[in-house]
């Protein structure tokens, strides 16, 4: 057997010409091994150690170039496997200025498969690809556009683009088809760089060849979906073309199983719906083909169902008709009724679209929608949850929103999860019917997801509760907010929450945990300091929490009672003020400093739910005048703007620098150089003022010494200025910016303010704005004009049920089918809905979901009649046959092949059957008699010797490698 | 437009990758990673389809190997079904009954063929004819220059010795 083996390389190695034998033996070992690498692992030092040797090798001078080939073939090969090659990319570059179309065309092939077009060799290529496009051979230029599909980007497109337009005229179809498609990349790429030459695609949509018309719809759809209105005239020659392509007027090679060039047909569908969309006429002139696809598209083989889908997508979006929707319901009633899941899966996408025109479609599919919901094939699942996602009411919104929430619970996909978490809020904000329902709603929402649902949904919350639905009915936001506080303080209990989850409940406790007086203060400030400690949370969900105490503390002492400091609230306290972040530092501060204020003080920094009281920025800080006014009195300079004072800059500049010049040799404690101009106005002056404090005391970061800071420094910076004439402007600017860390704060600080003036109440003015700034950050920010709407839909849905006005475009269609609603169903399900589970009508409506009803499912072998249609899909009888019939023809092999993948008695019967065997996929040849001869019994022998020949014996692993694809 | 297009084995192993978006190396095992693990796992009898990271990969299996061409949401999942069954209708009018082995050997082969029906993501050609003849044309004058490559190298072979 040794012998053999040997015996077989030697052949190998001297034939090249049949088989596989075109590359060396050391090729065809390395793919041999990793064909029987067992594991990632072994595969992995394989590929490594060829990297190694070809890295070596590929260096050394003077490679033949039949042997550098196969080595960046071998490259490929390696990349392919997912690991770097880069040291051989030059050498695949260099391949591509061969004179030899073989080489040539392996250096283009490499360098398309390696490079992206961002590379730095591209540059190397372009050349090359400028010559090649101008090669008397034809297939020259045909590999050289291929390459500059892949790799010309928008740089280097103007130095090909005159060729390629010019090989738009090209006497052979093969190069105009790909210039074609060149010029659709290049203007994918850099839409602006191909504009003027829109002209010429109109123009190959009248080629000679098919191909090349056909390849001209490419660009035109990408065109076309950019701007619809400048190609209307073209709608009568698509449908033109769409017609001669449906009588099959073109060249009997396009057919595709029997149907004429259906991929034709489905790209010309795809115009044509884009051209209609919207527009009467040119729907007009559409209708007529349509119907003609709806009648002849048979719906027995897979591309005919692709073309019907196609087509119901094209009636769903052009004007409609109702003969046409009919036609396409039909349609997509058939899909839905089939067996197969790929249809059921294109009749719940096409529904989708349907129901958008008329929804009472979806009356009669409720049971086909019902099994997809509960099938166990997640695409289809998922597939079906899109359909009621865009079917969703305020009837029905409960039981989809459940069965959602349900679904996401039980996922693992987080990018999914994510997608139908949002959907879940959505919903529920658009159409929930009580308050209650929806804070449970969120609840599981944040519980599950929380992570992974986009923070505005968490304003949006907190927002949604500070403000209540909208009506002026007090009680029933306080119920809400109660509710609200009650199901917090529970979920609380629980051991690991998401941190976005914590934030709103951290906040919805600060603001209205003993706002109903049914909790006291200790009680929620006590849940607010386990909340920092039990849950390992960051540093947000900490100061969230912290925030939330200094409220409940600033509430009490408005209303005049006395705050006990709980010693867990306390060591909180102490924590934070030490803690390495400043934020958090300065709300521990914050919230000692408001611990001392009289309850007066307290109640205008700390306003009782005021959470959705508009801030205004007093910008000019004019609340400040009285006090600079007071200041300039006492002798201080008045301040000068930026745009002033950088005449003076350049001058004490000087100054400044003829002092350095004298003093060169002591220390020097000035600022190097002047700071750049930052965009915001309080810094220069910041930057301006640590020039002071070199000289002066460094003023320390903490509040309680401001009061005495702010008065002694002006004089101090005066005595300094005796030096430095800059800083004499300085001083009415250091107390009216202040420092560093409050310029922030005082920006924002509200109009309250201006009742307290003066130096004074320095701290209480950052501590209020801070405070309230810091409630209101989030709001501010996040209270966008499409986040209004979408509550104003929650409110409209809550209150007025399905009188609901389309609040934004976004949601325009779904408000359409909320309002176009029959009002016979609202009366017939409002009932089911409380008696879900209970429900014994025999109505199949939707709402009916929680009842099983599974007995239309039950079909025994539905793959029976579709056999064929699906490849993959075996129908399991004609599996069991082959597996009887090969048994019998070769026991003895069942012996040798032990099979390794669980794909079962599929391939036990494939591999002892060997090539002729009944195979699994014998469908395929049956539904393509035409065009396919079946197994080729000498083919396959003759290719089975050549592998033994080559050493590639199928030792057991994988005996599947012999099999016939297509069977 | 379609994104890329993978072929694995029932083992998991690549056989066939083609990328018309680009993917960084490291992205490009990872959606391998995460895909063949999907597609591996999904039984006989469901949906081609598979919707994942908000593209959908339509896959099809032949004998031990896996089709695999991802997609935008908004492509018709059945076309590609059948762009796919179109490619393995030309390999096998090429290979001649065509198996795995011939695509694990002659994996550069099945790249020039499939560079004639889809480029830059697109289907450039419906015509099983049409490719068929421009593979043979390119075929056949790599044959000849390779025949006039190496009798010239035979000739200087026999000349230098």
């Amino acid at each position: 057997m040794e012998q053999l083996k040997t015996i077989g390389r030697e052949l190998a190695m001297g034939s090249q010409g049949g088989g596989w034998t075109g590359q060396s033996k050391e090729f065809l070992d390395l793919v041999k091994s990793i064909g029987e690498a067992r594991s990632k692992a072994e595969e992995d030092r394989i590929i490594l150690r060829e990297i190694e040797s070809l890295r070596r090798r590929i260096a050394e001078p003077d490679v033949p170039r039949r042997r550098m080939k196969e080595y960046i073939i071998r490259l490929v090969y390696a990349e392919m496997l997912g690991h770097d090659a880069s040291f051989g990319y030059i050498h695949a570059v260099k391949m591509t200025h061969d004179d030899s179309l073989s080489l040539k065309r392996t250096g283009y092939l490499a360098v398309t498969l390696f490079l992206s077009d961002d590379h730095d060799l591209i540059i190397l290529i372009v050349n090359t690809i400028q010559k090649d496009l101008r090669s008397d051979n034809y297939l020259i230029v045909c590999a050289a556009l291929v390459a500059a599909c892949k790799l010309i980007n928008e740089e280097t497109i103007p130095a090909v683009l005159p060729q390629v337009v010019d090989l738009l005229a090209h006497p052979k179809e093969a190069v105009r088809k790909k210039a074609v498609m060149a010029l659709h990349r290049f203007y994918q790429r850099s839409p602006a760089s191909v504009s003027h030459l829109i002209s010429n695609f109109r123009k190959r949509l009248c080629d000679n060849d098919p191909g090349v018309m056909g390849a001209t719809l490419c660009p035109l759809f990408d065109l076309i979906t950019a701007d619809v209105n400048s190609y209307k005239d073209l709608v009568i020659s698509f449908v033109s073309i769409l017609k001669q392509v449906t009588e099959r007027r073109l060249p009997k090679v396009y057919d595709y199983h029997q149907m004429p060039a259906p991929f034709i047909q489905i790209k010309l569908l795809k115009i044509l719906a884009l051209l209609g969309s919207g527009d009467k006429q040119a729907s007009g002139h559409i209708y007529n083909v349509l119907g003609d696809l709806f009648r002849k598209c048979e719906s027995s083989s897979n591309i005919g169902n692709a073309v019907l889908y196609e087509c119901i997508c094209c009636v769903s979006s052009i004007h409609p008709n109702a003969k046409l929707l009919d036609a396409a319901a039909e349609s997509t009633s058939k899909f839905l009724k089939s067996d197969s899941h790929n249809l059921k899966y294109m009749g719940i996408d096409a529904l989708g679209r349907l129901i958008k025109i008329n929804p009472d479609i979806a009356e009669e599919h409720q049971l086909a929608v019902i099994d997809c919901l509960e099938d166990p094939d997640d695409t289809l699942k998922r597939k079906t949850f899109e359909l009621l996602y865009k079917m969703t009411k305020s009837t029905n919104v409960e039981v989809i929103v459940d069965r959602m929430i349900d679904y996401m619970i039980s996922i693992n996909d987080n990018h999914y999860k994510t997608e139908i978490a949002s959907r879940c809020v959505e919903l529920a904000e658009q159409f929930a019917p009580s308050n209650q329902w929806f804070i449970q709603t969120m609840n599981k929402v944040f519980a599950h997801a929380g992570d992974l649902v986009n923070v505005r949904v968490a304003h949006n919350l907190m927002r949604l509760i500070a403000e209540g639905f909208g009506e002026d009915d007090e009680g029933a936001d306080s119920q809400l907010r109660s509710s609200a506080v009650n199901s917090y303080l529970r979920i609380l209990g629980e051991p690991k929450l998401p941190s976005l989850f914590l934030q709103v409940i951290c906040w919805v406790l600060g603001e209205y945990g003993i706002s109903d007086g049914k909790y006291s203060a200790s009680y929620i400030i006590g849940k607010l300091c386990d909340v920092t400690e039990a849950h390992l949370c960051n540093d947000t969900v900490k100061a969230y929490a912290i925030s939330a105490i200094m409220k409940i503390c600033a509430f009490e002492i408005a209303a005049g009672r006395k705050v006990e400091m709980l010693p867990e609230c306390q060591s909180l306290i102490d924590e934070l003020s030490a803690s390495h972040s400043t934020d958090l530092q300065q709300r521990a501060y914050e919230l000692q400093a408001s611990l001392c204020l009289d309850s007066q003080t307290v109640e205008i920094v700390m306003p009782l739910d005021a959470s959705c009281e508009d801030i205004e920025v007093d910008r000019n800080l004019s609340f400040l005048n009285s006090f600079v006014q007071q200041s300039i009195e006492k002798g201080a300079r008045p301040y000068i703007p930026e745009s002033e004072r950088s005449s003076m800059f350049s001058v004490s500049n000087y100054k400044s620098h003829y002092q350095h010049e004298a003093s060169s040799h002591t220390l020097r404690f000035e600022a190097y150089e002047l700071p750049k101009p930052a965009p915001t106005p309080a810094t220069p002056q910041i930057s301006v003022s640590t020039r002071i404090t070199d000289l002066v005391p460094v003023p320390e970061m903490t509040y309680y010494t401001e009061n005495n800071q702010a008065s002694k420094l002006p004089p101090v910076s005066d005595a300094s200025s005796a030096d430095h004439g800059i800083k004499l402007h300085l001083d009415g600017v250091q107390k009216k910016w202040g420092r560093p860390t409050y310029s922030s704060s005082s920006s924002t600080s509200s109009s309250s303010e201006k009742k307290i003036n003066g130096v004074t109440h320095l701290d209480g003015v950052s501590l209020q704005s801070r405070g309230t700034s810091y409630d209101s950050k989030g709001q501010q920010s996040e209270v966008s004009a499409e986040k209004q709407k979408l509550a104003a839909s929650l409110f409209g849905a809550s209150a007025g049920k399905t009188e609901k006005k389309p609040t934004s475009t976004q949601r325009a269609p779904k408000a359409n089918t909320a309002t176009a609603e029959r009002p016979g169903v609202t009366g017939a399900v409002s009932p089911e809905i409380s008696k879900q589970k209970a429900a014994s009508s025999p109505s199949p409506d939707l709402l009916d979901l929680g009842e099983p009803i599974t007995a239309t499912t039950t079909t025994i072998d539905p793959f029976e009649q579709l056999e064929g249609l699906i490849g993959p899909t075996p129908g399991t009888s004609t599996l069991d046959n082959s597996v009887t019939t090969s048994e019998q023809k070769a026991p003895d092999l069942m012996a040798l092949y032990t099979d390794t993948p669980p794909s079962s008695s599929s391939s036990i019967g494939s591999a002892s059957g060997d090539i002729h065997s009944a195979d699994k996929n014998l469908q395929m040849a049956k539904n393509v008699p035409a065009i396919k001869k079946g197994p080729n019994p000498q083919d396959s022998l003759q290719k089975d010797a050549t592998a033994r020949h080559v050493g590639v014996t199928p030792t057991g692993n994988n005996p599947n490698l012999f099999r016939d694809l297509l069977g | 437009m379609i994104n890329f297009v993978l072929l694995i084995s029932r083992q998991g192993k690549v056989r066939l990758t083609k990328w018309y978006s680009p993917y960084s190396q490291k992205e490009r095992s990872k959606v391998i990673r995460e895909l063949s693990g999907l597609i591996l796992a999904r039984g006989p009898k469901l949906c081609n389809f598979v919707e994942w990271r908000g593209y959908k990969v339509v896959y099809r299996r032949y004998a031990s190997l896996y089709f695999c061409m991802c997609i935008n949401a908004d492509d018709n999942e059945l076309e590609i079904l059948e762009i796919i069954h179109h490619f393995v209708e030309i390999l096998d009018r090429y290979f001649g009954s065509v198996c795995e082995l011939d695509l694990i050997f002659n994996f550069h082969k099945a790249y020039y063929i499939l560079d004639e029906i889809l480029i830059a993501g697109e289907l450039q050609e419906s015509s099983k004819k049409t490719v068929a003849r421009l593979i043979a044309a390119q075929d056949s004058l790599v044959e000849a220059a390779k025949e006039q490559a190496s009798s010239v190298s035979n000739m200087i072979a026999q000349v230098t010795k």
